[in-house]
């Protein structure tokens, strides 16, 4: 267990260097370093890197954006494998509607409580 | 950028060079510590509260992700709401954003600060502003390479 917290505390740290060095030294907008970095989850998942990394980092890989990417072309393989072609769109949020779903109501619960500053 | 530096006055291309001369220097090696450290320690929460729904609500290592991420988003909508995310994001830099937190402090954020212009077209409106390019970019590209690993399985390449 502890060297799992430690994994994923590496992993997890380096993955936000990659995103840091796209901030620094490519002077990327914020907005255009997660996209990319959700594009590169969803390609690694493509070439069947991601998971190993999450079974070796736990939520080191599962917290950071990349696993977007990684959960919407497993959920879409997923179906893909069931249905067909057109499981590519159905299974698409298959895997990964929590995040999006929980953004989605704790983003309006929290417009319900709390006022904007300053 | 060479088609604008050619409309340029030789003055605004000497200006252009004492500017770039003067600009401030981005620490980034400190600012790269610095990411790692916060990135990580939003990782070790992760961690911990995904070992908290294998222990006590049965779930595989496999399946936690899912709660996990939901509870993060939580954590996040509160130190949103109460100021902390800000100040994080001021040190942690790419830190705070690249966990799954960061994307929800730009929906929780843009939420918050559009209540103003009413629920329906100011939350309901705004809510994806920032993050909306994630999930765009995210699905096209989930798209595309789940339709190439797709077809290369129907003709038999893998």
């Amino acid at each position: 267990m502890l060297p799992m917290f430690f994994w994923a505390f590496v992993v997890g740290g380096l993955i936000c260097v990659i995103g840091q060095l796209l901030l620094d030294v490519a002077k990327l907008t914020p907005g255009h370093t997660l996209s990319l970095l959700v594009v590169a989850g969803a390609v690694l998942d493509g070439f069947d890197l991601y998971e190993p990394l999450i079974d070796f980092a736990g939520a080191g890989a599962t917290i950071p954006i990349t696993s977007f990417g990684n959960s919407l072309v497993h959920g879409a393989l997923q179906e893909a494998k069931l249905h067909g072609l057109v499981g590519v769109l159905t299974g698409m949020f298959e895997v990964t509607s929590s995040g999006i779903s929980a953004a989605i109501i704790f983003g309006f619960i929290g417009a319900l409580i709390f006022k904007p500053k300053g | 950028m060479a088609s604008k530096k050619k409309n340029l006055t030789p003055q605004q291309q000497q200006y252009q060079h004492l500017q770039q001369k003067h600009e401030l220097k981005r620490p980034v090696l400190k600012n790269c510590v610095k990411a790692f450290f916060v990135g990580g320690l939003f990782c070790l929460v992760g961690q911990a509260v995904s070992y908290f729904y294998i222990y006590f609500f049965n779930f595989t290592e496999k399946t936690a992700g899912n709660p996990t991420v939901a509870t993060m988003v939580f954590f996040s909508m509160l130190l949103t709401g109460f100021g902390i995310y800000d100040r994080i994001g001021q040190f942690g830099g790419a830190g705070s954003a690249v966990p799954v937190t960061g994307f929800g402090n730009a929906v929780i954020s843009a939420s918050i600060e559009h209540r103003t212009e009413g629920f329906v077209l100011g939350v309901g409106g705004n809510m994806f502003k920032l993050a909306g390019s994630v999930i765009l970019f995210g699905v096209f590209s989930a798209f595309i390479v789940a339709l190439i690993k797709t077809l290369l399985g129907l003709w038999g390449v893998l």
